[in-house]
């Protein structure tokens, strides 16, 4: 690497005032266009935080007049929309696709830190690969050498030790030998870090050498080089967000403490900000060497420092610093008000700090600290039940799939409504029976559940805060503040009537943050008494007991500011705010988890803008820290706050808002919708009693049958043995579901009466108080997802999308193609009809989606609903950036019944393009986990890409799901799975045909798969030793295995199943995996089409720019959105 | 523990609201100038911070007490109090968001509750200090009084009329010394932090501190420099003080002599210089505040605590010029001299609590101190003798 001279003219303060008339900053010169990386689909370690990173680049660029090229296949994100970035590509994410479009756009400039490690390591790659010099492309904000140093471990060790910063005294080793010699001299524990690895993947604690052993060789498996450290398990946990700008000026916006102390990853870490158990003396040691380390290390923008603190001394470790934006940065730009990423971009550009306004304020400026006058928490959510086989253990490798941030003015209250933020069904702090013996094990090695193990151990089984902390090492701190939620528990529980329910206890009760809900079941336990929530609040109300608002102006009010980021507590006397706006609500999605991700964020924000656009004064309410509609400039006011009935509600009722949005945030504010009718609140769009009918499986199939809507054969389960009777007459495999369906969960394929019977119980647990229904299960068809926009039950536009996979995968995890590509004009035409018989059926006004089977068993296709969703779908914002027509502007026009557009056929069109959405799963990250897709959703996230038909769009996309490399011939791929079906056998055949080499893994296989291949290609048995990863890596290598082919019929039973195996360590391995047969087939298409393009390409010295790379706006001929 | 039974308090401000919270200090009712901070931390270094004398201090961060309060008798290598910045609390009273019953931190030895009753500071928590600070920012600062249990409310007292300095400054000359000093200084106690002694004498000086209205001009000439402490109340208070430092600027044979100022020792050294202070709205106290350095351009995060500031218009053109300016509010923030080696600054480079960031103002006042040292010696005519009698002083201040 060659030294690179600053792109700043000046590194050195100046001294003229801000405040003269002629004075201008000094920023880069000769940028007028600046491609930003964005960070591709969302996955464990890598999620929303970046959405919203990047968008407040973005408009941080636009302000400064900057053309923005953004490069980023995550369609369902708000950045990737016109009202930002100039251009969008939908792309992989690589170094090679950056380059063709730096080959196509040659941008002056480039920005690296808003795309997460993805793009950080594709900019440390351009520039090891040179393009940056070839092309003259200036690094806005941190250079690339400081982005080295950070990353890797020994240069970032050596500069520390320059400025005498203690790091964790660390070995790069490249053998398990190494790695064992390095563990016995810092001593066991010690913790394995692989360098250059997202979200601490491949990491882990090994206690002794056995451990050590098994540790290494899978940590080598994933990285060349892997460092060893003694590890610090029990030191506090604390982190800092740096900023720095080009001369020199620093500031630390947000430090932040771990409930958890060292040893689980800060991502999987209950996280308090500000620090709570720090004294000066060790908030401002660690604050000065977090500024050293940024100076010496010569970031120009945002930096993260985390540390290790000694629990009883001045001892201190840096653990890890990001030089970039991070998902720590998002919450600490959540969590203080202060725009850490808008800022770090107009770093980047040249600004300093002295010379940017305080966004908040106004008045004062941006070079300061902000001062909390409240605490928040933040709880990670973790969907480690959908998986099987997982390793439910949390550490140093992330785990959760997303996070809430709850505020409050004090830790009582702030980290109940966490709690209830993480999942409903939580009522607040409490406990659960599940750990039985066990209990000292999980309060020791924490879990994905130790929170709920706290609670059980200190409100039932009568352990000290000693106790609690010798065995978690939480600090007593936290502890003694849950007890005192102990304490109040047992007052409450002592009251055992409504009536004896005073008021200075229920004022003390919501002081500390317990939920009406709460406070009933307390009331309820040990007595006769039958209080529902809506007593409680009745009795609250009539004692005058209403939470407070206030702000969030960065300066604990000490300058006034004009803000509309807000909260509400009942910690307070008075509100900061008057409510004359008469607002209307908007519910944003919550906590991103398996099934409701960004997609539900980009339809918040989107309906917030519309509903702006119509004059009408916006009120957003979400709690997620890593979106876009918490950024308070996005709508008139931002409620930092629980999505749960009660506290919608309060806001409801304390701003006067005319009408409330439950349709666009997906299942958890539509669970509220009935229950805030029914209390008198004006819902937008279709009527929650509708919508109740379409959401009761009941009702909604016995309306179907009344309007001629085909559906699959269906009965409503009362008893076990109705349901074999049922099964029995339609024949296996049938569906079992509860009637509220969250991304699938619970839902089951049962292929037998003996299955039927032990999954029953299953289903039945998620939701007692509604009905499970069975339907029969239809093997091999193909599923359709039609999304909609109706105004009085007539549909005003729809998108009909086909799913690569055949029906029995969630549509969640489907590969969607639009404009489909095998349905028939007249199939389109009877879809249309069923979508506007469902809208008049349900008198549907706003955002409605479906899905249907296409079942060809019979003569006649029929058309076969399966599934009905009165909001907002997953799909919406691909189906509106595919189509160039924005579904929820259609809907937002319909809820308010003003310029309603006519109705359009827009899939009676002519589209010149296909676009492919193809699911972005973390089964990496999951270790065990099973890769195996079923009705229960396992992806994290979605990419999308373009393309002139359907094999090159999902070529495209595929290549930009993480990590992804094409496998090229003459390489080997590892082929495995169902004998009993063609399939294996017909990608093995187009596989073969393109010079690649067949493995499997048995002599059945091998016989099965030879009749398909051509004549030439002899296939190959893979002995496989299941058990040694080591080994297995070593097998993989040397038959050079680029990618693996596993068509199972169904779930491994053991982890001994050798198709399991292949599977999983297809994920460890970092190969492409395919699972499914449709996909496996539209790839192996794929490849047989591309493949000769791809290698020409590569082989190439000039940079040939392959036809998929196109502008979003070069691909639909119109710039929407 | 959890308390057993909360005693009710009052906390009021003159002519302003009323808030009702528990007492968790001293069961005594009290009156002072109310004011707040927004630190996150420090609440022990704010509370026996001498700056704070007879005030009501309002904490913005809502949750106090957490890590307990350690000891007041630790005491580092030079003999200085490890953890406190003097001996006593000089707050008279606390207001808090929520008071943390139990604590939890390696060095506490007491809770802030059984430290505020043995220290005689009143305290009172359950307040929505938020509001508080929404009045006080609106009105300025006021004055307030807590009232604990069914005391008779106390009569509201403006103790920025009394002489503050005369309080808390020590009543005798003491010496703190390091073994390898290679500098004597002398230090005017207008309220010294403990941790400014500290930061001079780990800098390799012997401190003589001499109370505030001690004529320093007739032993000057003897030390390496001269030191102006922080301290409490209006700088005009201290008149004694001023017109001895106006010796030292007008004396020639000081013409060479550095002098460093802090807080209050700021605003004094300019008195002195002929400027004037203004009484602030509401004050600024914080660790949060951007001051700019107005000859090299860089902007530094400080920790502040003042209520009076020095108009920097009033400033003597060419022989004193601005140094730092507060970019929130603008006001002045220190002063340098056009030629000689005196410099002062209105924020708290020891901070304690608070950010170090400015802490390199001290190796700038040692390097002024070495060039002053080295063209003095170099001229014999000029050589001193030291007959300061530290041996015989007091270790520790004079209360």
């Amino acid at each position: 690497m060659t030294s690179v001279p600053s792109i700043y003219e000046s590194t050195q303060p100046t001294t003229s005032a801000f405040n003269t008339p002629d004075y201008s900053p000094q920023l880069v010169k000769g940028v007028e266009s600046v491609l930003v990386i964005g960070s591709g689909g969302l996955s464990i370690g890598q999620a929303g935080e970046f959405d919203y990173s990047g968008s407040q680049a973005i408009k941080a660029l636009k302000e400064a007049n900057k053309r923005t090229i953004l490069i980023n296949p995550n369609i369902a994100t708000n950045q990737t929309s016109h009202s930002l970035a100039d251009e969008v590509y939908y792309l992989p994410v690589t170094p090679e696709y950056i380059t063709y479009i730096i080959e196509r756009e040659r941008p002056d400039a480039i920005l690296l830190t808003f795309g997460g490690q993805t793009g950080l390591n594709c900019g440390v790659a351009l520039d090891k690969l040179g393009v940056l010099q070839k092309y003259g492309i200036k690094v806005l904000g941190t250079p690339i050498k400081t982005l080295i140093t950070s990353e890797d471990r020994d240069l970032f060790a050596q500069a520390l030790k320059e400025i005498n910063i203690p790091t964790a005294e660390s070995f790069a080793c490249e053998t398990v030998d190494e790695a064992l010699t390095a563990a016995a001299r810092v001593q066991y524990p010690v913790i394995v870090r692989s360098a250059y690895a997202l979200g601490g993947l491949g990491s882990g604690f090994a206690n002794n050498e056995g451990e050590m052993k098994e540790l290494a060789a899978q940590a080598l498996s994933l990285s060349p080089q892997i460092l060893v450290e003694k590890s610090l398990k029990g030191w506090k946990e604390v982190e800092y967000e740096v900023v720095r700008d080009r001369v020199g000026n620093c500031i630390t916006v947000c430090n932040m403490e771990n409930f958890d102390p060292l040893g689980v990853h800060t991502g999987d870490s209950i996280v308090f900000a500000p620090s709570q158990t720090l004294s000066d003396e060790e908030f401002h040691m660690l604050r000065t060497a977090a500024i050293k380390i940024i100076r010496h290390l010569g970031v120009v923008g945002e930096c993260n420092v985390q540390y290790a603190l000694q629990p009883d001394g001045l001892d201190y470790r840096v653990i890890e610093v990001n030089a970039r934006l991070s998902r720590s940065s998002a919450l600490a730009s959540k969590a203080t008000g202060y725009p850490l990423a808008y800022t770090a971009a107009k770093i980047a550009l040249g600004y300093t700090l002295p010379e940017l306004p305080n966004p908040v304020t106004k008045t004062t400026v941006a070079n300061f600290e902000p001062s909390l006058d409240y605490i928040v928490a933040k709880i990670p959510r973790w969907d480690l039940s959908k998986f099987q086989h997982v390793n439910r253990s949390v550490g140093s490798s992330m785990k959760s799939v997303g996070e809430v941030m709850a505020i409050g003015r004090n830790f009582e209250e702030a980290f109940q409504k966490a709690i209830r933020q993480i999942d409903p069904s939580f009522l607040g702090f409490q406990g659960s029976d599940e750990f039985g013996d066990k209990l000292d094990d999980v309060l020791a090695n924490p879990t994905d559940r130790r929170w709920l193990a706290i609670g059980q151990a200190l409100i039932y089984e009568g352990y000290s805060v000693e106790k609690v902390h010798e065995l978690s090492k939480v600090d007593s701190w936290f502890l003694y503040k849950c007890m005192n939620l102990v304490d109040m528990y047992k007052e409450l529980d002592a009251v055992n009537k409504l009536e004896d329910l005073d008021k200075d206890l229920l004022t003390r009760a919501k002081k500390m943050g317990f939920s009406d809900k709460q406070i009933a079941v307390s009331i309820n336990k040990g007595s006769e008494a039958d209080v529902h929530e809506l007593d409680v609040r009745k009795v609250r109300k009539s004692f005058g007991i209403v939470p407070f608002v206030k702000k969030i102006d960065t300066l604990a009010a000490e300058f006034p500011a004009n803000t509309n980021y807000l909260y509400t507590t009942y910690n307070a006397t008075k509100s900061d705010i008057d409510f004359n706006d008469h607002g209307v609500l908007v519910l944003g999605s919550g906590v991103y988890r398996i099934g409701s991700s960004v997609e539900f964020d980009w339809c918040a924000v989107n309906t917030a803008r519309a509903l702006r656009e119509k004059g009408r004064k916006t009120v957003m309410i979400n709690y997620n820290p890593e979106t876009v509609s918490t950024d308070f400039d996005e709508v008139d006011r931002l409620y930092f706050e629980e999505l749960s009935f009660e506290r919608v509600m309060d806001i409801y009722e304390l701003e006067n808002s005319e009408s409330a949005v439950i349709s666009v945030g997906g299942q958890l504010p539509q669970n509220i919708a009935l229950k805030m009718l029914e209390n008198g609140a004006n819902i937008l769009g279709t009527s929650p009693v509708d919508i109740d009918r379409a959401e009761n499986r009941h009702k909604f199939s016995s309306i179907l049958d009344t309007i001629g809507v085909d559906q699959p054969e269906w009965s409503e389960l009362s008893s076990v043995a109705e349901a074999k009777e049922f099964s029995q007459s339609v024949g296996y495999p049938v569906l079992i579901r509860p009637s509220y369906v969250l991304s699938g969960a619970a839902m089951s394929v049962v292929n037998s009466e003996h299955e039927l019977e032990t999954k029953l119980t299953n289903a039945s647990d998620v939701s007692p108080d509604h009905p499970v229904v069975i339907s029969k299960f239809i093997e091999g068809a193909q599923e359709i997802d039609v999304d909609a926009v109706a105004y009085n039950g007539k549909v005003l536009v729809h998108a009909v999308s086909e799913h690569v996979e055949n029906a029995g995968v969630h549509s969640g995890d489907a590969t969607l193609i639009l404009p489909p590509q095998s349905l028939s004009e007249s199939i389109k035409d009877r879809l249309y009809e069923i979508a506007q018989k469902v809208a008049e059926a349900w008198k549907i006004t706003g955002p409605f989606n479906m899905q249907i089977i296409k079942d060809d068993r019979h003569a006649g296709t029929s058309l076969k609903v399966i599934e009905c969703n009165i909001r907002a779908s997953r799909s919406f914002p691909f189906v509106s950036k595919v189509l160039g027509c924005n579904f929820i502007d259609v809907a937002v026009k319909a809820f308010l019944g003003d310029d309603v557009p006519k109705p359009v056929n827009l899939m009676n069109e002519e589209y010149p393009y296909v676009a492919t959405k193809v699911p972005q799963f973390s089964f990496t990250r999951l270790a065990g986990a099973d890769p195996f897709l079923g009705v229960e959703m396992a992806s994290t996230g979605e990419v999308a890409s373009f393309g002139r038909d359907a094999l090159e769009s999902y070529w495209t996309a595929m290549q930009s799901t993480m990590n992804f490399s094409v496998p090229l011939p003459p390489s080997g791929i590892l082929f495995g799975g169902d004998l009993s079906k063609e399939y294996l056998g017909q990608v093995a055949r187009t596989i073969g045909e393109l010079g690649f080499k067949v493995y499997t893994t048995g002599e059945a296989a091998k016989q099965y798969l030879q009749k398909y291949v051509p004549a030439s290609c002899e296939v190959g048995i893979i002995e496989f030793p299941k058990n040694d990863k080591r080994k297995l890596r070593e097998v993989f290598q040397h038959y050079d295995i680029k990618a693996v082919f596993n068509l199972a019929a169904k779930r491994a039973e053991s982890l001994q199943d050798v198709d399991y195996v292949m599977r999983r360590n297809a994920i460890d391995f970092a190969l492409p995996l395919f699972n499914e047969p449709q996909t496996a087939l539209l790839f192996a298409k794929a490849l047989s089409a591309k493949v000769s393009e791809k290698l020409k390409i590569l082989e190439s010295q000039d940079v040939i720019v392959p036809p998929e790379v196109r502008t979003w706006h070069e691909w639909i001929g119109q710039r929407p959105m | 523990m959890a308390p057993p039974a909360l005693t009710k308090a009052t906390f009021q401000i003159q002519n302003g609201p009323s808030y009702e919270g528990y007492s968790f200090g001293a069961k005594t009712s009290v009156a002072g100038e109310t004011v707040f901070t927004t630190s996150l931390v420090g609440y022990p270094e704010s509370m026996t911070d001498p700056s704070y004398q007879g005030q009501i201090l309002v904490f913005t961060q809502p949750l106090i007490g957490n890590y307990g309060v350690p000891s007041g008798e630790a005491r580092d290598e030079f003999n200085l109090l490890k953890y406190f910045e003097s001996p006593h609390a000089h707050v008279i009273g606390i207001v808090v968001a929520e008071y943390a019953w139990r604590y939890s931190h390696w060095t506490a030895v007491q809770s802030l509750a059984e430290w505020c009753e043995k220290e005689g500071v009143a305290a009172i928590t359950g307040v929505d200090t938020r509001s508080v600070v929404q009045y006080l920012r609106e009105q300025g600062s006021s004055l307030g009084r807590i009232v604990v249990g069914d005391d008779a409310a106390p009569e509201y007292v403006d103790t920025m009329k009394s002489h503050l300095v005369a309080q808390v400054s020590t009543k005798e000359p003491y010496h703190i010394s390091n073994a390898n000093a290679s500098a004597n200084l002398a230090l005017i106690d207008c309220g010294v932090k403990e941790n400014i002694v500290r930061c001079l004498v780990s800098r390799g000086a012997n401190v003589t501190v001499f109370p505030h209205d001690y004529k320093i001009q007739d032993v000057a000439h003897q030390f390496d420099g001269i030191f102006i402490s922080n301290g409490p109340g209006n700088p005009t208070s201290c008149a004694q003080t001023v017109e001895n430092i106006k010796v030292l600027l007008e004396d020639s044979k000081f013409a060479h002599l550095p002098i460093f100022g802090i807080c209050l020792g700021h605003q004094l050294l300019a008195l002195a210089a002929g400027a004037c202070s203004v009484k602030m709205k509401y004050g600024n106290r914080a660790h949060n505040i951007p001051a700019l350095d107005l000859t090299t351009g860089q902007c530094h995060i400080t920790s502040q605590n003042h209520g009076y500031a020095i108009d920097a218009e009033s400033l003597p053109k060419n022989v004193f010029k601005p140094f730092f300016v507060n970019l929130n509010d603008g006001s002045n923030e220190g002063m340098i001299h056009c030629t000689r080696p005196v410099f002062s600054t209105q924020f708290h480079p020891e901070a304690k609590g608070g950010p170090m960031d400015t802490a390199v103002l001290f190796d700038k006042y040692f390097e002024n101190i070495e060039q002053y040292q080295k063209t003095r010696d170099g001229n014999a005519k000029t050589a001193v003798k030291f007959d300061i009698p530290v041996q015989t002083m007091a270790s520790q201040r004079v209360l």
